[in-house]
């Protein structure tokens, strides 16, 4: 296959052949395997605490930021009720950015709570594996001629090889993630720290200005629903409606 | 035929779906040459689904080498890219 699970395959291939090449022969890779499997276990192990870090702070930040919507929709509140609708406008288009970073932040919470699951399946998968190299090397050698069994036990190897390979890569690319995720979030902590909620845009640094633009009339149209709620509610509650003064003037008329 | 989804799992796939494999793959390059993100998903997406659907998962006593690897499934358009330019997916 020339195309992309081609290319893949030719990658991790010379992948696994540096990993086998570190044992003198296949009956030593058992050896190489399980020294290189505690190493493993021992980064997945450091992988799902760094996962969970991460999630903790997300968390947190996620309680921060519902606070904040809370605070946001009072504020706009009070400043219609003072008749300042700028105000008003300006509080509920930090709420509506609020919400959306609430929103992504539900995601990644989830994506980082898949991942720990992914990494422990994986590694459980790896361990068995391991184990069936070890009982598989031993028939093998009962049943074979020394030739034959160096050439099974090669196959048998690189199949153990492919997998630590895979669960190398798992790992490489959880870190990878949660650390992107880690960056994110501290930039938020700084941002919120200065007081920086105004500046949406250097929270969504890498979208393109179609996303940009389509983010802002998202987030206009949701800020003009939500001012006319308030206004609804506020209207309600103390001027009575047009209609009935003006039903009461023809009254007065006629 | 063995193909693996990296991250994954390893599937014993029938030979008539390792056919139809090898044809989206290349369609699915010639999409990530042409740039066409949103084509690269769909067609990526469409080789994963063949491979869950017609594959049966390898035992977990089988030391089996894969012919073919995919990239895993949350792969994204850069990185598909990165595939045909740079070194790929796995740094050393």
């Amino acid at each position: 296959m020339p195309g992309i699970g081609g290319r893949m395959s030719t990658v991790i291939k010379a992948k696994i052949s540096k990993l086998l090449d570190r044992a003198e022969d296949p009956g030593e890779t058992l050896e190489y395997s399980y020294q290189k499997q505690m190493e493993l276990l021992q980064n997945v192990k450091k992988g799902v605490a760094d996962v969970v870090t991460s999630k903790k702070r997300l968390q947190l930040q996620q309680q921060k930021l519902e606070q904040q919507v809370v605070k946001l929709d009072t504020q706009a509140r009070q400043a219609l009720a003072q008749g300042r609708e700028d105000l008003a406008r300006t509080a509920l288009e930090r709420k509506q950015f609020a919400q959306t970073e609430l929103q992504s932040l539900d995601q990644q919470v989830a994506e980082l709570e898949s991942q720990q699951a992914g990494l422990i399946e994986k590694e459980q998968k790896m361990r068995s594996k391991i184990e069936q190299f070890r009982t598989k090397k031993e028939v093998i050698k009962a049943q074979y001629s020394a030739a034959e069994a160096q050439v099974k036990i090669s196959e048998a190897a690189s199949g153990v090889g492919e997998e630590m390979a895979d669960v190398g890569l798992a790992m490489q690319r959880a870190v990878d993630k949660t650390e992107n995720m880690r960056a994110r979030a501290s930039a938020m902590d700084e941002l919120e720290a200065a007081g920086a909620f105004d500046d949406q845009l250097s929270l969504t640094a890498g979208q393109d200005e179609i996303d940009r633009e389509l983010h802002q009339l998202t987030s206009q149209s949701a800020v003009d629903d939500d001012l006319a709620r308030l206004k609804a509610e506020l209207g309600a509650g103390s001027a009575p409606p047009q209609q009935s003064l003006e039903s009461g003037e023809q009254e007065r008329q006629g | 035929m063995i193909v693996r989804i990296a991250t994954e799992s390893q599937y014993r796939l029938p030979e008539e779906a390792g056919e139809e494999l090898n044809e989206l793959d290349n369609e699915v390059v010639a999409a990530v040459e042409a740039g066409d993100e949103d084509r690269f998903h769909e067609l990526f997406e469409q080789m994963l689904d063949l491979i869950r659907r017609a594959g049966q998962p390898l035992d977990e006593d089988e030391l089996e080498e894969s012919e073919v690897i995919l990239p895993p499934p949350d792969t994204s358009f850069v990185e598909a890219a990165a595939e045909f330019t740079g070194e790929g997916l796995i740094p050393d």
